[in-house]
């Protein structure tokens, strides 16, 4: 029979491990808090209406603040969700009704490579085939390289979104004579929207956040710029540039973009989690 | 011979539902004692309880006396009870990742046995127990436990659990998943291997109940409605109840 | 009645690679049901529906093949404008460690160095800490803990690239400079690997930061390939007289083997190619030193602090280059992990977990 010695130090190495692994999700969970700490620290104070309202003031000056940032971070999303968007879906709903043997593995085989390109890459290619041919830098360049970054998470969800969707739904509308097109478009999508706008909010909240990708096709704007075709401001740009600046009233300003930018990010990652993909996936059962 | 189990006021439930409503039962050593019942009747909960598996399900809570050769199973931790009592389950579960032998000395290695002649020598006694040996002994190291026919995998199981030694030996309907062969050979084992342990079976299956046990409870809706000698459960139940379900009234 | 599609089994589909676990939310197990298509001619009226079907379809394709353009886009980008440098340097490029733009000397060495060694120091620190949270959460913690454990740490998957390098600069570089540095440079300065001025910034700092970025992704892939592993098996070890622990090693993590060494190869990928963080804290400088304290720098951040401004096209060549051999590198260690983790979750409906 084994001895006592050996059942105690058993009973020992299960306690010690479970304490590793709980005193290591604490680590971990502080990492988070903390981050989260210092940017409401940091930022909460320097979050006003000037915030909102000014763009940033010559150095030395108190004051200003991100405006042509957030609108152009906003023109440059719009742009990016035009042509991502539809080419997302098309691409999903493609996979999920038409699509067939080798083609459909390597669409989606491909979808899942173009996911993982670092987005400093995807920013140079942008570069290449937009800011090249135009010969400037533009928020139009910014939207195409932002566009190709969302286009797997776009597909991705409406692929699953749609084939959830039960088989017998198709069967029916077939059996009555409506064609595929229209089953597709009046049927068959609209079941799934709930999930397929989830997956265009979550591509967008990703996106949102992106700097590297934009570092040469929007390239920034110390000023006020709504025209698409000329180099804009972004937020995360900003914060980037104000960051690495010499200047203490910049990294004020930072910090509070930062806590905006966090919160437009996670708040819509939250609102999805919790409000769409609850109530969508008990349904879908 | 004292008994190898001892119930006494077993009470289990699920969350607020109470599964087991207080069974009292003996079983003696040496000796195969199946529980039959109709589907939800609380069997494989009773057995579970036995080893202390039915807590491990969440929510899950069972009260009551249970001794097992004399041990009283709530009073000393689970892992020893389960070290006593080896369970072999409805569905054969070997581990994919080991091979034959690791699987068969996977129990001993836990138990901190390490010496290589030790481990040898259990894993061969064990298999030639669960009659496997002949059909694996080159294979021991080269084939994975996930690669055998369900039959063997479910002697395999029966192996590993031997391999510890245990005292009582829980079966939860071990041979349903499986074809009439493997099946004839795993009652087969029952026969031998009640020498040396005892067994407790479960099975919804009566013909195999009656060739193989010499006692018999019959459960109903969490209780235990009868339990005597397998041939007078089968033969003139005492019960009415007993007497409809194995004339097929119900069940 | 016009043609009518085959119906495919819907694959788990590699999980790796999307930030938001959210939408791996389990396999669709619509059955294989084929369709005949019943390709007849059809009455007018039936024709031009024909054509519309057929339109449609043909407007799907061409969003697919988009998908398909686009990586061929990005290949022939980075080959053509990266042909100036290779026809310069060839492979010279990747064993010289000059960067010279005045003389118009490249070499990617130490970018290359800076890579691999700030991912695998942000390696060796994120796995066990994702895979302990990953185990905690699915084997240990007390059930009404599990969801909000698994929350936050997927959040910190959503937190910004930049703002991560904004937290890092302001906070953790003042930290490492003041305390974790030196601590280092007195205990640990036998091993040579943490030599010179504690200047808070460098390798170590980056490492670091990568670190607690890709907790997230290697958790949560893993506590995916922990969940698919079948609850009968935790029986069988536990049934053996296996401790709870003893339980999670022999029937659990062995069998989820492959999948976490996929989820880590991921984590590794995303390491790679993480730029804006790494960049604020590493210090910029290719050199390449012994000491995990020394500056450093990597491909993408070369490429993000020198390409807008570079004037000549060699120079912006020889970036091109370097993020060719990026794209390369990350390419190939993403379809690994996806390979590993696929053949642990093929065919099993994933647990949702959260």
């Amino acid at each position: 029979m084994p001895s006592r010695y050996l059942q105690l130090r058993r009973q020992l190495t299960d306690k010690f491990f479970t304490g590793l692994a709980a005193g290591l999700s604490v680590i971990v969970i502080s990492a988070l808090i903390a981050i989260f700490a210092y940017l409401v620290l940091k930022g909460a104070g320097s979050v006003n209406w000037d915030f909102f309202t000014q763009i940033q003031k010559p150095v030395g000056e108190a004051g200003g603040g991100m405006a042509n940032g957030i609108v152009g971070s906003i023109m440059i999303l719009v742009i990016a969700s035009c042509m991502g968007v539809p080419v997302g879906i098309g691409a999903g709903v493609y996979l999920a009704e038409f699509g067939r043997g080798r083609l459909r593995h390597l669409v989606r085989f491909t979808a899942d490579v173009l996911n993982g390109v670092p987005s400093i890459v995807i920013g140079m290619v942008a570069w290449s085939l937009v800011v090249v041919q135009q010969r400037h830098f533009s928020a139009f360049a910014g939207g195409v390289a932002l566009a190709i970054m969302m286009i797997p998470t776009v597909c991705r969800a409406t692929e699953e979104m749609l084939l959830l969707v039960p088989q017998a739904v198709r069967e029916a509308a077939f059996g009555l004579g409506i064609p595929q097109w229209r089953t597709t478009l009046s049927i068959i999508l609209p079941t799934a929207r709930a999930g397929i706008v989830t997956g265009v909010m979550l591509a967008f909240a990703r996106v949102a956040g992106e700097t590297a990708p934009l570092l040469f096709t929007a390239f920034g704007n110390q000023f006020w710029n709504l025209r698409p075709t000329e180099p804009i401001a972004a937020m995360p740009l900003q914060i980037y540039t104000y960051a690495l600046s010499p200047y203490d009233e910049w990294h004020r300003q930072a910090w509070a973009g930062a806590l905006v930018l966090v919160a437009l990010i996670v708040g819509t990652t939250t609102l999805v989690r919790f409000v769409f993909l609850r109530r969508m996936v008990g349904g879908a059962r | 011979m004292p008994n190898a189990v001892e119930v006494r006021n077993l009470k289990a439930w699920f969350g607020k539902a109470e599964a087991l409503h207080g069974i009292n039962m003996a079983v003696e050593q040496n000796h195969a004692t199946a529980v039959i019942g109709p589907s939800g009747c609380g069997k494989s909960t009773f057995v579970r309880c036995l080893n202390r598996m039915h807590e491990t399900i969440p929510e899950a809570k069972a009260d009551g006396e249970v001794k097992i050769g004399g041990m009283d199973i709530y009073g000393v931790p689970a892992v020893e009870v389960r070290r006593k009592v080896g369970m072999v389950f409805q569905k054969p579960n070997p581990f994919p990742t080991m091979s034959i032998y690791d699987n068969v000395a996977a129990g001993l290695k836990l138990n901190g046995t390490r010496n290589r002649k030790t481990l040898d020598e259990v894993v061969e006694r064990s298999l030639q127990q669960a009659a496997l040996w002949e059909e694996v002994k080159d294979l021991l190291k080269k084939k994975s436990g996930a690669s055998l026919s369900g039959g063997q995998q479910q002697r395999l199981c029966i192996a590993r659990a031997l391999a510890v030694n245990p005292e009582v030996m829980l079966m939860d309907e071990p041979a349903s998943a499986l074809d009439p062969i493997s099946t004839a050979k795993i009652e087969d084992l029952i026969f031998e291997l009640k020498q040396k342990l005892t067994i407790v079976i479960v099975t919804h299956n009566m013909q195999q109940a009656s060739r193989v046990a010499e006692y018999t409870g019959f459960f109903l809706m969490g209780n235990l409605v009868e339990f005597d000698k397998t041939e007078k459960i089968f033969t003139n139940p005492s019960d009415k109840r007993t007497e409809d379900y194995i004339t097929g009234r119900f069940g | 009645m016009g043609a009518v599609p085959e119906r495919r089994i819907s694959e788990p589909g590699s999980a790796r690679g999307f930030d938001h676990p959210d939408m791996k939310m389990g396999t669709s197990e619509t059955p294989e049901i084929s369709l005949v298509s019943t390709a007849r001619k059809a009455p007018g009226w039936q024709r031009s529906i024909f054509n519309l079907d057929n339109g449609f379809r043909a407007v799907m394709l061409l969003a697919a093949l988009s998908v398909l353009a686009i990586v061929a886009l990005i290949v022939i980008e980075l080959l053509q404008r990266s042909a100036l440098a290779w026809h310069a340097f060839g492979l010279r490029f990747f064993v010289s460690s000059a960067w010279d733009p005045v003389s118009g000397e490249y070499g990617a060495v130490p970018f290359i160095y800076g890579t691999l060694v700030s991912s695998l120091i942000a390696l060796i620190m994120a796995v066990p800490l994702a895979i302990a949270v990953a185990v905690f959460v699915t084997e240990m913690c007390p059930q009404p803990l599990r969801k909000p454990i698994g929350y936050a740490t997927e959040l910190l998957a959503a937190i910004p690239s930049v703002i991560y390098g904004l937290w890092a600069m302001f906070i953790l570089v003042p930290l490492f400079r003041v305390y974790i540095q030196p601590w280092c440079m007195k205990y640990l300065g036998w091993s040579g690997l943490f030599d010179g001025p504690p200047y808070g910034v460098g390798m170590f700092t980056a490492g670091t930061v990568l670190a607690i970025m890709i907790i997230p992704i290697i958790s949560s892939i893993t506590r995916e390939v922990l969940s698919v592993v079948p609850q009968h098996q935790r029986e069988a070890a536990l049934a053996l007289g296996a401790t709870r622990w003893e339980m999670i090693r022999v029937a659990v993590l062995r069998n989820a083997r492959a999948g976490i060494v996929g989820a880590i190869i991921l984590g590794l990928g995303r390491a790679l190619g993480e730029t804006i963080a790494v960049t604020m804290v590493i210090g910029n400088n290719p050199q390449i030193a012994r000491s995990l304290l020394a500056p450093g720098y990597t491909m993408a951040s070369v490429i993000a602090n020198e390409f807008a401004e570079a004037p000549d096209d060699l120079y912006r060549s020889a970036l091109m280059q370097v993020g060719l051999a990026l794209f390369i590198v990350t390419i190939v260690v993403n379809i690994l992990a996806g390979l590993m983790v696929w053949t642990v979750t093929r065919g099993s409906p994933t647990r949702s977990h959260a």
